[in-house]
């Protein structure tokens, strides 16, 4: 009795093995190979491959789950336009607004105020709006500079002055320009609640365009309010651009709060690309704040500037204020 | 001069995670960071498949390309390594790599993401070979020690293979002959009409 259901036994294991030894696939491998999907007769298909190929994320065990995506062929595209288009464009426009200004201060020279300096001063930007202004410039020079740098210094600064330093100079920039980013911000949001009243399209607008703004002819002063055309385009741009760079700016120093890895991807190229535009349209500011015109830089550091500039230059805005000043004698 | 590779069949591997362990254990990697990883398609379904996968020391290296402080290089065995004294930790790396190799220790705002730590083919950085500072930046030097590295060595049933390109694709080639069927590789089953 007992010993039956043992040859019972034994006969179903032995004809499980012979069924078992006619599968194809086991008997070709016979020579200790570890069994594994290979021997299961069935191959990876080129679908497979191809989602792979097309980032298709697959399950991950104990890691996050966005490590999942074998291959991001996004971060090649993103190679190729910031190493490429990006940098290459943005050098290019660097230098070409440069010598654009350097031409024009050959052929133009400094414009002075014609009358002479008139030596009466008036109060053209009061404490807060000098605050304003420099709370956005002085960060925006920081964050240009070391924006720049990470752009630009691994070709044009790093061969000189060697990696050690140069990394040194670099995270220090990156740090400077994490912290002066809130700074910018502030300024933004300072400058547009004092000017964006005296920034709105005006009826002298027109003129000053059609004069070319009184900057390729002497003797030409096209009337202005407070700002002309010329300023309010600079003011809107920082404005607009600025906030654009500043909230790309924003969602990469919080690395996957505000967007994932394509999304910061995107992020840095519009950051980088707008942030140049910006420069450009500020480098004609300083210069024609600075070494383009007399008496034009102590507006936003003395606060006041000379009332034969201002007339020149802001005519309608020098009889408001002479306006509002003699009021209270009448 | 050899050219290191790392290739994963997929054909046998079998997701146990042994090299993701066996690297995390010999490098003595940072909390939060696995220099390698394991991933499945088709979990749970037919034509269910696992892929090791970490830094796979592209010739042409995104990272290399993009890393505004010039920190990485590459060894006369197509090694791409880096220097974690130069490392700015600004996460240039991890947008470009396609293989999502670089990691950083802290996943900090504000742009502290610490050094960037990835896959070194077990070959140390750029400290001396075997020095204390090479083993807490980079981890062992296996390669000095005319070793390849752990997780292939480690791997159960050899679907990873780390080495000299040409062994590497010479021994896949000869697995694929000797299974019989297909080959694996994309696009077989459409060239010869039929599937394994």
């Amino acid at each position: 009795m007992r010993w039956t259901t043992f040859l019972a036994l034994l006969m179903m294991v032995a004809g499980f093995w012979a069924g078992y030894g006619l599968e194809p696939a086991l008997a070709a491998s016979s020579d200790g190979d570890v069994p594994t999907a290979a021997q299961s007769g069935q191959v990876t298909l080129p679908d497979t491959w191809r989602a792979i190929r097309q980032g298709e994320p697959g399950f991950i065990a104990g890691q996050p789950q966005d490590r999942g995506v074998l291959i991001q062929s996004e971060g090649e595209t993103w190679r190729a336009a910031r190493n490429g288009k990006l940098t290459w464009y943005a050098g290019l426009a660097l230098v070409g607004v440069s010598l654009a200004i350097g031409a024009f201060y050959l052929i133009r020279g400094k414009i002075m105020i014609e009358g002479g300096p008139s030596g009466r001063m008036i109060l053209r930007f009061n404490r807060i709006e000098r605050i304003g202004h420099w709370l956005t410039a002085g960060s925006f020079l920081v964050l240009g500079v070391t924006g720049l740098n990470i752009m630009f210094g691994r070709w044009l600064l790093e061969p000189i002055i060697g990696k050690t330093l140069f990394s040194w100079l670099t995270w220090a920039g990156k740090w400077l320009h994490n912290l002066s980013g809130f700074v910018f911000i502030a300024g933004l949001v300072v400058i547009f609640a004092l000017w964006a009243k005296d920034n709105l399209w005006d009826r002298y607008d027109w003129g000053w365009i059609m004069h070319g703004g009184g900057l390729l002819k002497m003797g030409d002063h096209p009337p202005a309010a407070k700002f002309n055309f010329g300023q309010k385009t600079q003011f809107w741009m920082v404005i607009v651009v600025g906030s654009l760079v500043a909230s790309t700016g924003v969602s990469l120093l919080f690395p996957f709060t505000f967007a994932q890895l394509h999304g910061m991807q995107v992020m840095q190229l519009i950051h980088a690309g707008l942030a140049v535009v910006m420069v450009l349209f500020i480098l004609g500011h300083i210069y024609i704040g600075t070494v383009g015109m007399e008496g034009a830089s102590t507006a936003v550091t003395t606060g006041y500037v000379d009332l034969e500039w201002a007339r020149e230059h802001h005519s309608v805005w020098v009889e408001e204020v002479e306006g509002k000043q003699t009021k209270p004698a009448e | 001069m050899a050219r290191m590779k790392f290739l994963c069949d997929a054909e046998r591997c079998i997701h146990c995670s042994g090299c993701v362990t066996a690297c995390k254990n010999e490098h003595e990697v940072p909390w939060g960071i696995n220099r390698r990883r394991v991933v499945t398609l088709n979990d749970g379904k037919p034509g269910q498949r696992s892929l090791s996968v970490a830094c796979m020391h592209c010739s042409d290296a995104p990272c290399m390309a993009v890393c505004p402080v010039d920190c990485f290089y590459q060894t006369n065995d197509g090694i791409v390594l880096h220097n974690k004294d130069l490392c700015i930790g600004c996460g240039y790396c991890f947008y470009a790599c396609p293989f999502g190799a670089p990691q950083y220790p802290s996943t900090g705002n504000f742009g502290g993401r610490g050094k960037m730590d990835k896959c070194t083919f077990c070959s140390g950085g750029p400290e001396e070979d075997h020095s204390k500072a090479e083993l807490e930046k980079y981890g062992r030097n296996r390669i000095a020690e005319g070793k390849l590295p752990l997780c292939a060595e480690m791997c159960a049933t050899k679907a990873l293979l780390a080495g000299d390109g040409d062994m590497v694709s010479t021994i896949y080639r000869e697995r694929v002959m000797a299974r019989g069927f297909g080959s694996g590789a994309a696009g077989w089953s459409h060239a010869y009409g039929k599937k394994g």
